[in-house]
């Protein structure tokens, strides 16, 4: 187990900076979730922490040694892989201690280990099978396996779980977290899934266009995003984006089409003019009267069972509202809705984040 | 379906796959019989279909004479610039797939290199071995066969090799396994069918050839296929020996592709059907 700390890490393709001197300092034992949009270079940055592509500049450290020109097999990390790499001849047990083995790890240890982990994932059933003969789910919990049957200092997951349908993922989410909490090793995991991020990480760190927009706890990027990209890309739906204008004098939002909410006992930002109101879907309710509130008409209905999601035109702008699932609004009629103003941020037109609640 | 009509069908694919049989191995069988014919039944009209007593004296003549020796030249020229050509192959196959030597091109420059007619590099090829000494020597042999054939190797491998996936390595190599390693315990394994079929095509065009074998040799290599042809005389024809002295040449093959059957199909089809 060991820490992994990332220095003015860059990469370039020719002419293409992937990453863009990305530094960074992961605490051993902790769960860390590389997250951005395709492209963004998190993947490259995973293969280069383990070493499958070189880095055009910067330094990489595991623990307190310098790996950055070393072979993956020099750094003492284990990996799980999208395409689970297993190799289609050998048994899934022969999968799982191929690592062992290439290390001239004992027989009676490896069979020991390799038993351990096939209890920990539940897949000591099929040890003799192989992988064909596996499901998705099946072959997903071998190559973690794989990985977590080794002791290594450091395991990153490159997107492991964007091949199982959604069911499955929900449920290995869970497993995954279960399986960090009792092995407590350093995770490195990426993935382009906000969902996985928020839910498996003890750390989120976003990136696009190869640097970090932000990183720290999921809910301080949730709650307190520092920019338009990090709002809009945590959250489903994702944050509403509206143009507004804040006037500072009267502590009031004014809205295009003239209507203005009242924020007396809410902090806005110093910021006279125009600027964006991001607000969560969640943060907005049915108006009872006694919070400031937009008018509007609502345009879709979307019930999901639990919640029931609304789509409402409001000043010739889109925003959507998550409300009770039995709320009473049809498509076409004027609806007026309360916002929770301390729990929504504001942007300069830059994108920067205006208030610091 | 009908079951009857699936019944004819399967009767008529039946026969039809005797019939082919019987015309491929009817060459065999006739070798087979002239090699333990009498000098009157070989010529016999009508033809003798079966010797009425087995005349093994050709094949005696063959090993006491020392004659049978070629078929060990054979198995040694073919069998060593097979192996050669297949570690050298591979890795070359495997350099240009992973590693982009030469860039997009080099596979179908070294390819092209196979499609020179052999006559047009014989005689440069004779100069070059009588100033280097290495006329009618194994070295000699093993050598030519071993250049002649990478470019076939190296193409067949490249193909298979592209189809590995490539996280399959990385893998490998995040397991603790080096560049070679990952070629011996991923990479061979994943095209094991596609190798043995490329060597016993290599095996077997090295085996066939008849041209270098010709002008390379005088007396203490010659081949089997050189063997053969010295029994064609201008005065007789020793069609017992030729009988003879194919069938050693014919057996090793009919070994190694026995044997390696399964790998030639499956090598075959590789690529052609992915699963």
């Amino acid at each position: 187990m060991a820490d992994l700390t990332l220095e003015n890490v860059e990469k370039h393709y020719g002419d293409v900076q992937a990453v863009r001197g990305v530094s960074l300092h992961v605490e051993s034992g902790n769960f860390v979730v590389l997250v951005g949009p395709s492209g963004c270079g998190k993947s490259t940055l995973l293969r280069a922490i383990a070493g499958l592509e070189g880095v055009s500049s910067g330094t990489i450290r595991i623990g307190d040694r310098d790996v950055t020109n070393l072979a993956p097999r020099q750094r003492d990390i284990a990996m799980v892989f999208q395409s689970y790499a297993l190799y289609p001849y050998l048994s899934v047990y022969e999968n799982i201690a191929f690592g062992l083995r290439a290390r001239k790890v004992a027989a009676a240890e490896v069979d020991e280990r390799v038993h351990w982990a096939a209890d920990m994932l539940s897949i000591g059933s099929f040890l003799d099978r192989h992988p064909r003969e596996l499901s998705g789910g099946q072959r997903q919990r071998v190559a973690i396996g794989r990985a977590i049957v080794r002791e290594a200092s450091l395991y990153l997951f490159d997107e492991p779980l964007s091949n199982l349908d959604a069911k499955l993922r929900d449920g290995m989410r869970e497993e995954l977290k279960r399986l960090h909490s009792e092995i407590g090793r350093t995770f490195v995991y990426v993935t382009h899934d906000q969902i996985e991020a928020m839910t498996l990480a003890d750390r989120i760190v976003l990136l696009n266009n190869g640097v970090i927009e932000q990183d720290g706890p999921p809910l301080d990027l949730f709650e307190r995003p520092n920019n338009r990209f990090v709002a809009g890309f945590l959250g489903s739906p994702p944050m509403n984006m509206l143009d507004v204008a804040v006037q500072g004098d009267d502590r009031s939002i004014r809205l295009a089409d003239g209507q203005h909410l009242r924020a007396d006992n809410a902090s806005l930002p110093a910021h006279d003019g125009a600027c964006v109101w991001g607000i969560r879907p969640e943060h907005v309710t049915l108006s009872n009267g006694d919070e400031p509130s937009v008018e509007g008409v609502v345009d879709v209905v979307q019930p999901t069972g639990s919640r029931l999601f609304a789509s409402v035109t409001v000043s010739g702008q889109h925003l959507t509202a998550e409300l009770d699932a039995h709320a009473d609004i049809r498509v076409g009629r004027p609806i007026t809705l309360s916002v929770a103003i301390d729990r929504t941020v504001f942007f300069d037109l830059g994108g920067r984040r205006l208030n610091q609640g | 379906m009908k079951p009857w009509s699936t019944g004819w069908r399967l009767a008529l694919r039946f026969g039809l796959a005797v019939v082919i049989a019987v015309m491929f191995l009817f060459p065999i069988y006739w070798l087979a019989a002239i090699s333990l014919k009498s000098p009157e039944e070989i010529f016999a009209y009508p033809p003798v279909w079966l010797p009425e007593k087995p005349n093994f004296s050709s094949y005696i003549t063959l090993f006491r004479d020392g004659d049978a020796w070629a078929v060990w030249n054979s198995l040694v020229t073919a069998g060593i610039s097979t192996v050669l050509a297949m570690i050298f192959g591979t890795l070359a196959a495997y350099a240009i797939v992973r590693y982009r030597t030469g860039g997009d091109h080099l596979a179908i420059w070294i390819i092209s290199q196979r499609m020179i007619p052999p006559i047009c590099v014989a005689f440069p090829i004779f100069l070059l071995y009588v100033l280097l000494g290495l006329i009618d020597t194994y070295t000699g042999l093993i050598a030519l066969y071993t250049a002649f054939n990478l470019p076939y190797v190296i193409w067949m491998m490249r193909g298979y090799i592209q189809d590995i996936p490539v996280d399959l390595e990385q893998s490998a190599m995040v397991d603790g396994l080096s560049r070679l390693a990952v070629i011996r315990k991923v990479v061979l394994p994943m095209v094991k069918g596609g190798f043995f079929a490329t060597a016993v095509f290599t095996f077997i065009f090295a085996w066939n050839d008849f041209l270098f074998a010709l002008i390379l040799t005088r007396s203490e290599v010659v081949t089997y296929p050189v063997q053969v042809t010295g029994y064609f005389g201008s005065q007789s024809t020793f069609w017992s020996k030729i009988g003879a002295m194919s069938m050693l040449g014919v057996l090793p093959m009919m070994i190694v592709v026995g044997t390696m059957q399964r790998f030639i199909v499956r090598g075959m089809s590789m690529g052609a059907v992915k699963g």
